[in-house]
């Protein structure tokens, strides 16, 4: 019944709508308006450009920085800091145009309205214009890309000697983290060794992937120490993304990447900063990857050095955890592997 | 002005103009005039646009009202309604795929390049008809047959393709990653595979015609814009879209005969896949070295269309006419070079990035020189804002909206952050999807009177101006802090992050933003069809045009003039000429006609115009004998 209504109450909106068209077609050509070069509508028209000029204007001022806090993330990593600085220097450049250029257009649209007397100036060209405006965006753009080159070429360099090394592979649809353990390096791995367990594939003939431990559900990192990421995928393309840390990269099977920074605030000193005592640095995929690519969160915890070392140390060997694996160790390494998951032993008690 | 008839009297006896006998049939479905092509696929484009803005209503409605029940669209969606009434997070990707799709290929390359260079290339450079008609009719048909096919693909059972438009493998490859690659990405990749023929059988005749068929006089330094956009755009996706062609086929053998070339380290579903030594990043290489000149594809012919129709509503030349061709020589050239800039963060070697960044931003000089010269053809116009007009006007903005983000995330440091968020959707929807449907309907609207010899109503347009005007910048202004919020792309819902569980108000106020911009076309679909059959008699020139297809009769014949093709002796952009009596002079008018407005440099072209004038009744006699 009530869509019924709704469908009358439509149908009676459209043919007044209808009517309206007609009676003001009929009265345009009784008026004769329809000869006319330019209507009263051409006055309207230019007038309401001026009104959205300014509306808007005013609109998109206001909301900048009413909601600028709510915009803007936060930034926890060192080349955060510069590429933030990058950022706003090309939104005011970028900023100052678009409200120049905007003014012009709708000004000129405004003032230089058909009047019946009223004659163009036949302009055709003019080289010295061209010519400046050719060259001036040039130089501003070479600037900005020339700082911005800088900047890449700094975040892209490679990592620093004594880089704090994790692993993060991408698969549908989560994140699985590997820390190197006590050798600092990470092991070997090869996707045909993937199982229900080893779900990094982790080559058991590389004495380096002996200590290797798999993070908990959560990432820790420490604060100020330069981070290695060796991102890989093990199915689809994934991007890790982590928008506190202003980094990005994609995971891709088949083809390791890499991405390093500095965190440059714990957790905690986060959630002084924003006032939000639940804080939590997040990773998330940006790289289309199936029915949860909306879903694949990862939970990053930055803590001062010395509380890292001591969280380094309570974890254990993936392999210490999967005792079955032990036979899938060479016999040369058993001995290593065997020293290792004893000291963990050790220590956990 | 007795311009018109001094040609038509000057009409020879061996005149080509032949009625053929015409059904139904070869008239308006297999036809091979190219002005009935052209209608063809403004049609087909029009309905395209109609289904893929449908599909963004959708996916708009799960990211306004993430709480909604949808059940109501389960007749039209079945079971991709789930039980409790929301939307298939899977079938939400697969209506951002194809809206993607729809829009950049079936909207706005067929619809916009395949009606406008159709319909005003053979008017505008004054010829009969395409250099090939008959490969000018397959071309569409192919497009036809391309759009059957993607349009079945929405209906089967596992859904169309699902992985983004740019459908990047290892996903569009592995039925067992996601359903849309199963049976959906395989029609996707052979509609596409018809698309690229119907393309590129467009393309070739779009050129020959240009090269070849121009009339007398019309020298390419008299072409008007609109002709030199369609003509560079033709080489582009010409020397594009194979390289497309060759990524499908290349994903086409990885999909179906086991192959390895995108494929390696495959481990899905509990299994180990025996690809080997395949790279994902090769095929975004083939799929955006199409992908970026198709961005220029789509706008290049907005921006000749908006040329011509700023240039005629401000009753000005055209700022910078040979400035304007070398930046669209400039950005042809420079449109094949830019692609990796979309691979910034994919794993490619920084260094290509460095290289890449440069290359990118060396393309915003022409674009900036482009804005500038609109501008200064505005400056000290006599404006009449025709519907047609303020849709160029509102491009112009577009442009330059759109165009100052591309300058952020053409910086490879700062395109880190920015990469696959908001803040890109933002940036393409304005400077190249909303620019170019702009164009599109500042076209419909200027080259209605041509197409159907009725006039459009001119309040509904301005109506329908306004309405998708500001509703365009409120759908897609807001996505720019969404975007620098970090908010990515392609999400079913944000909820789960913590930094992106904000902005909920303004994520609704764009949805509803969209849904009225969308109906608001309904205004332009009315008028569109009312005028067609109850719109007024249009007069011959109506918008006091300079160029050639406004000599034609008002509803052209098969090949366009009756009498023989008119001469041309001027550039397209004399308006408001000094001492001129009129505010425009059409290029048929010869120099020695207009010695009261004639510059300087220009008397030469009368003495030439002599000349040739006696070399023609030369040659005229020695036919005789």
């Amino acid at each position: 019944m009530l869509g019924f209504i709704i469908g009358i109450g439509v149908l009676l909106l459209i043919s007044i709508l209808l009517m309206i068209f007609r009676i003001q077609s009929l009265v345009s050509v009784v008026k004769g308006s329809d000869k006319k070069r330019a209507t009263g509508s051409n006055k309207w028209n230019a007038a309401l450009g001026m009104i959205f000029l300014l509306g808007t204007g005013f609109l998109f001022f206001w909301y900048s920085f009413k909601e600028f806090d709510n915009y803007q993330l936060p930034v926890a990593s060192e080349h955060g800091v510069v590429t933030d600085g990058l950022f706003w220097t090309t939104m005011a450049v970028t900023g100052i145009v678009f409200v120049i250029t905007h003014i012009l257009l709708f000004w000129f649209g405004y003032k230089y309205q058909y009047k019946e007397n009223g004659k163009a100036l036949y302009y055709p060209d003019n080289n010295k214009l061209e010519l400046i405006w050719t060259v001036v965006p040039a130089v501003v753009l070479a600037l900005l890309i020339f700082t911005g080159w800088r900047a890449w070429v700094d975040i892209t360099e490679k990592a620093p000697e004594g880089s704090e090394e994790v692993e993060i592979m991408g698969y549908q649809f989560a994140w699985a983290v590997r820390y190197p353990g006590e050798d600092k390096k990470i092991g070997d791995y090869d996707f045909r060794l993937i199982d229900g367990s080893n779900q990094f594939g982790m080559d058991l003939t590389d004495e380096s992937s002996l200590d290797d431990f798999v993070a908990p559900n959560v990432m820790v990192l420490p604060k100020g120490k330069p981070v290695l990421f060796k991102i890989r995928s093990r199915d689809v393309l994934h991007s890790v993304f982590a928008p506190h840390f202003r980094l990005k990269m994609d995971a891709v099977p088949g083809m390791p990447t890499r991405f390093w920074f500095t965190p440059t605030k714990t957790t905690a000193e986060m959630r002084e900063e924003t006032g939000n005592p639940d804080f939590t640095y997040e990773i998330a995929c940006t790289e289309v990857c199936g029915r949860s690519h909306f879903a694949m969160r990862y939970r990053v915890e930055v803590v001062e050095p010395a509380e890292y070392e001591a969280w380094l140390a309570k974890q254990s060997s993936w392999l210490s955890q999967n005792p079955e694996y032990m036979e899938k160790v060479p016999d040369d390494l058993k001995g290593v592997a065997q020293v290792i998951v004893d000291q963990e032993k050790i220590i956990q008690k | 002005m007795s311009v018109a008839a001094n040609v038509s009297a000057g009409a020879h006896a061996h005149d080509e103009h032949h009625e053929h006998k015409e059904n139904f049939i070869t008239k308006y479905i297999f036809s091979t005039d190219h002005k009935m092509i052209g209608k063809q696929f403004l049609l087909t484009g029009m309905l395209w646009a109609l289904i893929g803005g449908f599909l963004s209503v959708i996916f708009r409605l799960q990211l306004g009202f993430p709480e909604m029940k949808l059940e109501w669209l389960r007749p039209l969606l079945g079971e991709w309604i789930q039980v409790d009434g929301s939307l298939d997070p899977e079938f939400y990707l697969a209506l951002v795929t194809m809206h993607g799709t729809i829009m950049v290929f079936f909207v706005l390359t067929a619809g916009l390049s395949g009606t406008f260079s159709n319909f005003l290339i053979p008017l505008q450079i004054g010829a009969r008809d395409m250099a090939s008609g008959f490969m000018n009719m397959l071309s569409y048909w192919f497009f036809f047959l391309s759009s059957v096919i993607m349009l079945t693909s929405l209906f089967i059972e596992t859904g169309p393709a699902a992985g983004g438009w740019v459908v990047y493998p290892p996903l569009s490859a592995l039925p067992q990653a996601i359903q849309g690659s199963g049976l959906g990405m395989t029609l996707w990749l052979v509609a596409m595979v018809f698309f690229i023929v119907s393309s590129l059988l467009g393309g070739i005749n779009y050129i020959a015609t240009v090269i070849n068929l121009r009339t007398k006089g019309m020298s390419f330094s008299r072409l008007p814009l609109t002709i030199w956009a369609f003509f560079l755009t033709a080489v582009i996706g010409l020397l594009s879209f194979p390289v497309l062609f060759a990524a499908a086929l290349l994903l086409v053998f990885d999909r179906s005969f086991g192959t390895s070339f995108y494929l390696s380290d495959i481990y899905i579903q509990g299994e180990a896949l025996p690809n080997m030594g395949g790279s994902p990043i090769l095929y975004q290489h083939l799929f955006w070295f199409l992908g970026h000149p198709e961005v220029y594809i789509v706008l290049l012919p907005a921006l000749g269309i908006t040329s011509e129709i700023i240039a005629t509503n401000s009753r000005k030349p055209i700022f910078g006419y040979k400035a304007m061709i070398i930046s669209m020589l400039g950005i042809t050239v420079l449109s094949f070079v830019v692609w990796a800039h979309h691979m910034f963060v994919s794993g490619l070697n920084p260094f290509l990035g460095s290289i890449f960044m440069f290359l990118t931003l060396i393309i915003a000089v022409p674009s900036a020189v482009k804005v500038f010269n609109y501008l200064t053809t505005l400056w000290k116009g006599n404006i009449i804002f025709t519907p047609a007009m303020l849709f160029s006007i509102g491009l112009v903005s577009f442009f330059i909206s759109g165009g100052l983000t591309g300058i952020f995330l053409g910086n490879s440091a700062i395109d880190i952050q920015l990469h696959d968020t908001y803040f890109v959707v933002a940036h393409f929807h304005l400077v190249m999807g909303s620019a170019s449907f702009f164009g599109l309907m500042a076209g419909v609207y200027h080259w209605f009177p041509k197409m159907f010899g009725k006039m459009m109503d001119a309040k509904l347009g301005y109506i329908h101006f306004w309405l998708t005007f500001v509703g365009v910048y409120m759908v897609f202004f807001p996505m720019h802090y969404i975007g620098i919020a970090g908010f990515p792309r392609r999400y079913y819902s944000w909820s789960n992050f913590e930094f992106a569980n904000s902005f909920t108000d303004l994520n609704m106020f764009v949805s509803v933003a969209a849904i009225l911009t969308f109906v608001a076309q309904f205004v332009f679909l009315f008028n569109f069809f009312w005028s067609m059959y109850r719109g007024k008699k249009a007069p011959l020139n109506p918008w006091r045009s300079n160029t050639l297809e406004w000599t034609t009769p008002l509803e052209p014949v098969h090949g366009n003039w009756p009498g023989e093709i008119p001469t041309v002796y001027r550039w397209p952009y004399d308006y408001s000429k000094p001492g001129a009596e009129e505010d425009f002079i059409p290029q048929t008018v010869p120099y020695s006609q207009t010695p009261e407005s004639n510059l300087p440099h220009e008397q030469q072209f009368v003495d030439e115009e002599r000349e040739d004038a006696a070399d023609d009744v030369v040659v005229a006699n020695e036919h005789k004998h």
